[in-house]
């Protein structure tokens, strides 16, 4: 078999690729329930209701849905650059911490909020920063060294939790202290448990979506995530957009820790992610890395995670169908993208 | 010698009715070729004649929609690249099939062994390998790596890897492109002698001199068809071009430039070797306003990090660049732009341009960031579209638009793109690297009409070609490259190609072919 | 701290902490050598720990367990092959979607088959030898030779691949894949054919690795246990230079490293540091390696590069 490039594809390969890709997740989650011992149908009905079927189903959903939104819109940023960011994790980590820092009465109201933001935002971009000098000035492939920064991040965090950072009222838990009141991202709608954190998601995302369509910057970023070579030979500074990159990507990923620790938790824990930073790398490829679809992709995603927990509380599928099932429609959908613009040919 | 005549021979290879489609392109109509015993047959044609297709069929990489190859009286089934070699094919590509960390030994063994039994043969593979390259004045090391190997010695490699498979027939891919002439007569040399012992060779080419000097006839393809199949022996090379293009071919017409005063010069000028890639010793160069300089050379013997240089991919190591009158400030490829120097690229597809860009995209690659396209970091993308709708206007670029992928152009509206791209903005100096590679005819005489006119508006341009009858063609003063260094300028007119073949041996270079 | 690097049994932990490394890297350097990067390594490991476990648990003999791990190794492989060799999608992204496929597949079954546990089942493991006289040597007894059998099917592995590497029609093959495929397939040869081959026998083989860590050094599965020793075999290919002699050296090296930090917690200096700082070292150790490694040029050629037959 070959492939060739098809030269004009219609809008129904387009839209219909995806689409079959994500009936064919479907059709898997069904097998897997059948696997289970449970009535497919029952099962997706479940998961569907768990996600979306109550106000309280549905708000769920769009916290669960916030985090993602970040790493997710980090991924997407990272990966249009063809800059591997595999440490949304760790970048993620780095946010919470310096959200507890400063959060915890380090900074007076009212400027705690906009200076949390923005020295968590740095503290993320600096955790990439150096993966990705490594691979401009020496070469060093960057997936391995942010996934093993994840590890290293995980036990600084657990450190910090035991130690230095450890709350004293917290009965031997290793937690941090509380946030004061004044570093707490408010709740969108009183007695509604949704916070500004999902709000500022959306502008995150409309943001990043500006920056790549309208700036010289977005521009830059995407010629070197298509053809390094021609970017370079045209003279756009090509380890300066990366290196650009990188700090845009790693302080969206750092948000989404910030607005895990300010706006739902209110202190951190060693779980406050349960591999959001991962996570995001689907969310990302399931929009296309398109910043709006990440929206979307990352509503998607929380709903499946949503609705397996209590699909799972009810029925007794193991709620990893959910990781199993999202890594079906990555790949599904990695094939399905690619088929959009080839065909399969024989000889 | 004179061969027997080839009708009374036997016919080893004949390929009948080969038809091939892709989408709405033809590559290949109903071509059919014989080969006999011992005879050389070129295949002619221009770049996009079909001549890869068809020999891509031949070795089952595609399968033909209709039509079949017969080897010594037996057909090939079709899409089977074993099938080929079984049948005692041996192909020599245009691009080197070696892999560099192998050993020459371990190259040419490869894929002859059964893969799931340890390699018990390595004795007789040696002798085998020693017997052919003394019987074909084939020299080479057997146990060098591949990655030291100079150009020359690789295709060798290359000629020895298919004698070693008991090949009866050679396929060569535009086999002289990487060679100077004297290594290519040493190369035709070696195919007498094979086709004395009874080998038939297919020569591919785009070179009629060539053509005529080695093979007995020549099949001339053009879009996909056969033009016509002559007798070298009684025919010319006028003739012969008029076939492959389909009607007489009148050279451009290239008056002499006016020298103006140098806009670029180099002085002593050296740059690191890059891996595998040579660098510049000791260089001197001046270019002229109103002149093309012309850069012949065989390919890989630095012109890539002159092209470099210029480009502001590389700065010098050693020596002196003056950009119009004074060495420039930083070198960066921003900085060649910014200095007036139009930069076409040898690759347009990896280099040139970004395939998955639309048009507009492609088109401000290099002035993206320049008032009126940009203000404090914010594209205004309306003022992008119009500057490329002039250049789709002014350089005759035929395509959907300037919304549109530019992949999806031809090479030739893609490399239109590219002069409109450097000549808008009125340069002074002009890098042609390879600027018609791969191009119809009627997309070359464009492009050399434009960089004609560049020159006489007052441009100094440097032209770049592996192709010697283009050189000469248009260039008002000749440098020739040869491990990194370069000739005195030669004045038109003064030199031809055999004077300069000697050049890019390296013979007349101060401290002989052999200084390091 | 010189005592502890004398003593037979700090190498012995070496030794054995090397074994599960030496494995995967060996897999993953089979994958690169052909021209595949195979980020599903964590995961793959994940599914052969637990695929391993899971089979001696249920009844099977420890080495049928060992297959077990191999052939569902083999079958991640197969899904990255499939997708990468002959689509040529993107070997960073199929390879970790790869990683969770395996990894969410393996805690899924786990959940599935022992829904009640709340601690994990323990088997069986692989016992260390008893050979006489070799065993009862001074030093090299205990470090060498009183070892599990796994530990030295992993050197007899690492042996294997170096041997049909470097000394067989195969490995020629597999080499030239992933230096010019061009060239592989001008013999005649498949290129999908032997880039996919050895993506499945190398996550076969990465698969055994972690089986290694269920079936050998720990008796039970429990989540998370692999802990990034996928990655850091990645690192060790880099380190090694794709040379199997020299990978089995860095894993040793870096198994030391891990033994060393493990017995110098417990000296007075270490108790007074905080444990993740010595927990830490073999991530921090795996990115010093790739940055002094990094100016070396022994990469494959074709490692990341698609081959679409046709194309020149």
């Amino acid at each position: 078999m070959r492939l060739e490039p098809i030269a004009n594809p219609t809008a129904l390969r387009q839209a219909g690729l995806p689409l079959l890709a994500l009936a064919a997740t479907v059709v898997a989650g069904s097998l897997l329930a059948l696997v289970a011992g449970a009535d497919p149908f029952a099962t997706l009905g479940l998961i569907v209701k768990g996600a979306a079927g109550s106000k309280f189903a549905a708000l769920e959903t769009l916290n669960r849905a916030t985090p993602l939104i970040f790493t997710g819109l980090a991924v997407a940023v990272a990966f249009r650059a063809r800059l591997w960011n595999i440490g949304a994790e760790a970048q993620l980590y780095a946010g919470a911490i310096v959200t507890v820092i400063l959060g915890t009465g380090a900074i007076g109201s009212p400027m705690v909020l906009p200076v949390t933001v923005l020295a968590a935002m740095l503290a993320g971009a600096l955790v990439l920063l150096g993966p990705v000098l490594l691979k401009t000035r020496l070469g060093v492939d960057e997936v391995v060294t942010t996934l093993l920064l994840n590890f290293i991040m995980l036990l600084f965090v657990g450190y910090l939790l035991e130690g230095p950072m450890k709350d004293p009222m917290g009965m031997g838990w290793p937690k941090s202290a509380a946030l004061v009141k004044e570093a707490r991202l408010p709740r969108i709608v009183t007695g509604l448990r949704l916070h500004w954190g999902f709000a500022l998601a959306l502008i995150a995302a409309v943001a990043v979506w500006l920056i790549q369509t309208r700036t010289t910057l977005g521009y830059e970023m995407r010629a070197v995530g298509q053809n390094i070579r021609a970017a370079r030979f045209a003279g756009i500074p090509v380890n300066r957009v990366l290196v650009k990159t990188a700090l845009l990507s790693g302080g969206l990923a750092a948000l989404a820790g910030y607005s895990e620790v300010a706006g739902l938790k209110g202190h951190l824990t060693k779980d406050i992610s349960p591999g959001f930073g991962y996570t995001g790398i689907i969310v990302a490829m399931l929009a296309l890395l398109h910043p709006l679809g990440v929206i979307v992709s990352a509503l998607f995603v929380a709903g499946i995670f949503v609705g397996a927990d209590s699909m799972s509380r009810a029925a007794g599928v193991p709620t990893y169908i959910a990781d199993m099932l999202l890594a079906l429609a990555l790949l599904f959908m990695v094939l399905a993208i690619l088929l959009t613009r080839f065909r399969v040919v024989r000889g | 010698m004179t061969p027997a005549p080839a009708e009374a021979r036997e016919v080893v290879l004949r390929l009948d009715g080969i038809t091939k489609r892709f989408g709405a392109l033809t590559a290949n109509d109903a071509i059919t070729l014989a080969l006999h015993r011992g005879e050389v047959v070129a295949l002619l044609g221009e770049n996009g004649a079909g001549k890869t297709t068809l020999m891509n069929i031949l070795f089952g990489h595609y399968t033909a929609d209709a039509g079949t190859v017969t080897a010594f009286g037996r057909p090939l089934p079709p899409g089977n690249p074993r099938a080929a070699l079984a049948a005692g094919i041996g192909m020599v590509h245009q691009h080197f099939t070696l892999a560099d960390n192998l050993s020459v030994l371990d190259n040419i063994r490869l894929g002859t062994e059964s893969l799931w039994r340890p390699g018990a043969g390595l004795a007789a593979a040696r002798a085998k390998v020693a017997a052919l390259s003394r019987d074909f004045g084939l020299a080479v090391h057997a146990d060098a790596k591949v990655a030291s190997l100079s150009v020359g010695e690789r295709q060798r490699v290359e000629i020895l890897k298919a004698l070693y498979r008991d090949a009866r027939i050679l396929i060569l891919d535009e086999p002289t492109a990487v060679l100077t002439p004297q290594e290519a007569d040493a190369l035709f040399a070696t195919l007498r002698r094979a086709c004395a012992r009874g080998l038939s060779v297919v020569f591919i080419s785009h070179k009629l001199h060539e053509v005529m000097a080695i093979a007995d006839r020549c099949v001339v393809l053009r879009h996909g068809r056969v033009a016509g199949e002559v007798d070298t022996h009684a025919t010319d090379a006028a003739a012969l071009a008029a076939l492959m293009v389909g009607g007489a071919v009148s050279p451009p017409d290239a008056t002499p430039g006016v020298a103006g005063p140098v806009l670029l010069r180099l002085a002593n000028v050296s740059t690191t070797p890059e891996g595998e890639a040579v660098g510049l010793r000791a260089v001197d160069l001046s270019l002229h306003a109103g002149q093309i300089t012309g850069l012949a050379g065989v390919s890989g013997n630095g012109q890539a990090a002159l092209a470099d240089l210029m480009s502001g991919l590389i700065r010098p190591s050693a020596g002196r660049m003056e950009v119009a009158g004074a060495p420039p400030k930083g070198w960066s490829p921003r900085r060649a732009v910014a200095a007036g120097i139009a930069r076409i690229p040898e690759d347009r597809h990896k280099t040139g341009t970004i395939a998955d860009f639309t048009l507009t995209e492609n088109a401000i690659l290099e002035c993206y960031d320049r008032p009126g396209f940009a203000r404090r970091g914010w594209m205004d993308w309306r003022r992008a579209e119009a500057f490329t709708r002039g250049i789709i206007a002014r350089y005759d670029i035929r395509c959907p638009g300037p919304q549109a992928r530019i992949r999806l152009l031809s090479g030739g509206n893609m490399q239109k793109l590219i002069l409109g791209r450097v000549l808008e903005p009125g340069p002074r100096i002009i890098l042609a690297n390879q600027p018609v590679r791969g191009l119809d005819i009627g997309a070359i005489s464009y492009v050399h009409g434009r960089l004609l006119a560049a020159r006489d508006a007052g441009a100094a341009v440097l032209l770049v070609s592996e192709d010697l009858d283009e050189v000469l063609q248009l260039s008002d003063v000749i440098h020739v490259m040869s491990e990194g260094r370069l000739s005195p300028p030669f004045a038109r007119g003064t030199m031809g190609a055999a004077d300069l073949g000697l050049w890019m041996a390296g013979q007349g270079f101060a401290g002989g072919a052999d200084a390091a | 701290m010189w005592e502890i690097l004398i003593s037979a049994s700090f190498w012995a932990a070496a030794i054995r902490i090397a074994s599960p490394l030496i494995f995967a890297t060996m897999g993953e350097l089979i994958c690169e050598r052909a021209g595949v990067l195979n980020l599903g390594i964590e995961g793959i490991m994940v599914a052969g720990a637990f695929t391993g476990w899971i089979a001696v648990y249920g009844g099977a003999p420890l080495w049928w367990g060992v297959g077990a791990a191999f052939a569902a190794g083999a079958l991640f492989g197969l899904v990255h092959a499939a997708l990468t060799v002959p689509f040529g999608l993107s070997q960073h992204v199929v390879g970790l979607g790869v990683t969770m496929l395996a990894t969410s597949t393996s805690y899924f079954a786990y959940r599935l088959l022992l829904p009640e546990v709340t601690s994990p089942p323990k088997i069986e493991p692989f016992a260390p030898m008893d050979i006489p006289v070799l065993s009862d040597l001074p030093f090299l007894g205990p470090v060498l030779f009183s070892q599990t059998a796994l530990t030295w099917a992993a050197f007899a592995v690492a042996g294997v691949v170096a041997l049909v590497l470097y000394r067989t029609p195969l490995g020629l093959a597999v080499r030239a894949a992933g230096e010019n495929p061009a060239a592989v397939a001008a013999q005649g040869l498949s290129v999908t054919g032997i880039r996919v081959g050895a993506v499945v026998v190398g996550s076969g083989l990465m698969a055994v690795g972690g089986a290694f860590l269920t079936l050998s050094a720990f008796s039970s599965f429990f989540f998370e246990m692999v802990n990034g020793r996928g990655w850091i075999c990645i690192a060790l290919v880099v380190f090694g230079a794709w040379a199997p002699g020299k990978a089995v050296l860095g894993a040793v090296l870096f198994a030391a490293f891990d033994a060393l930090q493990v017995r110098l917690q417990q000296t007075p200096l270490g108790a007074a540091l905080p444990y993740q700082l010595f927990l830490a070292t073999p991530y921090v150790l795996s990115i010093l390696a790739l940055i002094v490694m990094s100016r070396r040029a022994e990469v494959p050629a074709a490692l990341m590069v698609p081959f679409n037959k046709g194309e020149r």
